[in-house]
């Protein structure tokens, strides 16, 4: 295809891509590195029958037109990385010079927002993503040996946590859950505790959030593995059993590294995906207990007081995180290329 | 080759089978549940002394006198009016499928019929802007939006979905149109067509199953969001998902609980008959980037 032909076909998504991705990204970076203006005081002298009084007030005029002229703030450098709010360098350095032990440490950075919200992330990521590939590989192995007028109906059920709203999703669970929904009341029941809530500690809230993660994200790895299985080499597999292969066996050495490749792709979009959970934290109303880097930067956003700079300086950090987990995909994708050409 | 080598012992089968219905009973019984419930009164669906009272509806036969009540749906629907709501998902879902795919299939057909090394890093960026949450890039809109007036209204928000659609949309409608033989469009052009005479009578004709697969995943984006769509629509212009967020602010007045369980039926019905109807294109819309990556 010609150079100007190609232009004119690309031309609508890459202007949409560049205005609406691109250069938000770029605004983002540039909003992180300035503050909001400080109020401009004014020092008023009231003169009455006693003498004069100085009264310092908000010169709101002055305030407003400030904000007009630079609405971006003052610049403020890398002075919003390194805050309280974000990655707090001076409190970390001092939990680190007062520290009693490791634990300690942790502890102290567990009060810090961005640190509670990284382990609560990072936490997350890493326990969905393997639990969601071994749920995801069952079930693709049991309805795989279903009859095949079943399979159909099993797949439709089977995509309903997926395809669902993941607010929804998790609105649905939390109210099973709630002490007084039937799962709650099973569970009070079960463990003969009438007062236990799943929403009252900070581990059960996280097993829960992570409950609902598995069974968001489950579907997507048993519809690509249960694809993978189609496509299952019969000859190996065959010969396999001819060599006495036991079906364990069979399953370890010809299934598995069949697989193999699906296991990275879904590992790989999952960890980026499970990343930036954030509508679950809403919907099981978890704030309390467990904070995502997502959901730190809604909560700036909203509200009456839009924290601009915040939340743009906390997308910088997230944007860093995505990009480090996206690296191995990429080189991957740069792999793919060069081989074919 | 013997089937019958391949069939399963008679315990592994039966734990198999279990298995999958387990699993099918937590996939499809916190649905089945909810649906259910949200035709019973609020006492009825959290109750607290006996689980079976959300079953029978006690207390919803003692207030409305039939174990049936449409309350929920009135007070969400009409009342909180929620119609609106539903209207308004509608507008931005069919506008973003619509100018998503028309971009999209641009240029996706054109990333695939060019073999210059920029293709790639096209392609590439657009895997980067994929990963990229579309939170972190709310943040980096409020301001021009808020300066330029433009907060607020659907049509922002629609034009915003379809540019964060885009890299999805490129790369599925990419890997489809490369599996359309070159040779079609290429002897299209041999016979007098330009590019776009040839894409225009020989692609669009055959293109609509990857088409509608693609469609398939662009509304389900635009119908699920929730983070671009609660950040950049104001309180009347709100779709199904941030209104039913803002339910559960108001929750605590008995009986709201239950407009939010009602509202969630209704927006979850439609998904239902999607899948029912498409199951075969999203599965196999779902599997094709493994399969081929």
């Amino acid at each position: 295809m010609k150079h100007k032909t190609f232009f004119w076909f690309i031309l609508p998504t890459a202007t949409a891509m560049l205005l609406f991705i691109a250069l938000p990204i770029m605004s983002v970076v540039t909003q992180s590195l300035f503050t909001p203006h400080e109020q401009v005081f004014k020092v008023v002298e009231n003169c009455g029958p006693f003498g004069c009084t100085e009264s310092t007030s908000i010169d709101a005029e002055a305030t407003e037109a400030l904000r007009a002229e630079a609405p971006l703030g003052r610049f403020a450098g890398l002075g919003i990385y390194l805050d309280r709010g974000h990655l707090a360098v001076t409190e970390v350095g001092d939990a680190w010079r007062n520290r009693d032990s490791i634990g300690d440490f942790l502890g102290s950075l567990a009060n810090l927002p961005f640190y509670r919200a990284m382990g609560f992330t990072l936490t997350y990521t890493f326990t969905v993503t393997p639990l969601l590939i071994a749920l995801g590989f069952v079930i693709a192995i049991s309805v795989n040996s279903l009859h095949r007028h079943l399979k159909g109906l099993v797949i439709f059920f089977s995509l309903l946590p997926m395809i669902v709203t993941p607010l929804i999703g998790s609105l649905i669970l939390f109210w099973m859950i709630d002490s007084r929904g039937v799962i709650g009341t099973g569970l009070q029941w079960l463990f003969s505790d009438p007062d236990l809530s799943l929403k009252a500690s900070t581990g059960l809230t996280w097993v829960m959030l992570i409950v609902y993660g598995v069974w968001h994200a489950a579907p997507f790895a048993f519809v690509v593995f249960y694809a993978g299985l189609q496509t299952l080499p019969k000859d190996t597999l065959e010969s396999a059993m001819i060599d006495g292969a036991t079906r364990w066996q069979q399953t370890k050495y010809v299934v598995i590294p069949h697989l193999m490749p699906l296991v990275t792709f879904v590992a790989l979009i999952q960890l980026m995906d499970n990343f930036r959970v954030f509508e679950p934290i809403v919907g099981f109303n978890a704030e309390a207990h467990a904070t995502s880097l997502s959901w730190i930067i809604f909560n700036d956003l909203g509200g009456e007081t839009r924290l601009l700079s915040s939340a743009a300086t906390t997308s910088v950090l997230t944007i860093i995180g995505v990009s480090i987990l996206l690296s191995p995909v990429l080189v991957r994708t740069w792999r793919d290329f060069s081989t074919k050409g | 080759m013997s089937v019958k080598a391949f069939k399963q012992p008679p315990a592994l089968r039966t734990l198999s089978t279990a298995f999958v219905v387990i699993w099918l009973i937590l996939a499809a019984f916190p649905f089945l549940w909810t649906l259910w419930g949200s035709f019973k009164v609020e006492l009825d669906f959290f109750s607290k002394g006996d689980w079976t009272d959300s079953l029978t509806g006690v207390r919803t036969i003692a207030e409305h006198g039939s174990a049936f009540t449409d309350n929920g749906y009135e007070g969400a629907w009409i009342q909180e009016e929620f119609w609106r709501a539903v209207f308004n998902t509608a507008i931005v879902c069919f506008f973003v499928v619509t100018i998503s795919l028309t971009f999209g299939t641009l240029g996706g057909y054109a990333l695939s019929r060019s073999s210059y090394r920029y293709t790639f890093w096209l392609l590439i960026t657009a895997l980067i802007f994929r990963a990229m949450p579309p939170i972190t890039l709310v943040s980096g809109y409020l301001l021009p939006f808020f300066e330029w007036n433009l907060w607020g209204i659907l049509p922002t928000t629609i034009i915003v979905l379809v540019a964060i659609n885009q890299p999805f949309t490129l790369w599925m409608l990419h890997s489809f149109f490369q599996k359309i033989p070159k040779e079609l469009d290429e002897s299209a052009k041999v016979d007098g067509c330009s590019q776009f005479q040839a894409f225009r009578h020989v692609i669009i004709p055959i293109m609509w199953p990857g088409v509608i697969t693609t469609g398939l995943f662009s509304f389900l984006l635009a119908y699920n969001d929730f983070a671009v769509t609660s950040m950049l629509l104001s309180k009347e212009n709100q779709t199904m998902v941030p209104k039913i967020a803002s339910f559960l602010g108001t929750t605590q007045t008995e009986g709201n609980v239950m407009f939010a369980v009602a509202a969630v039926v209704s927006a979850t019905a439609p998904l239902f008959v999607l899948v029912m109807f498409f199951q075969r294109q999203i599965v196999s819309g779902l599997t094709q980037g493994a399969v081929k990556g």
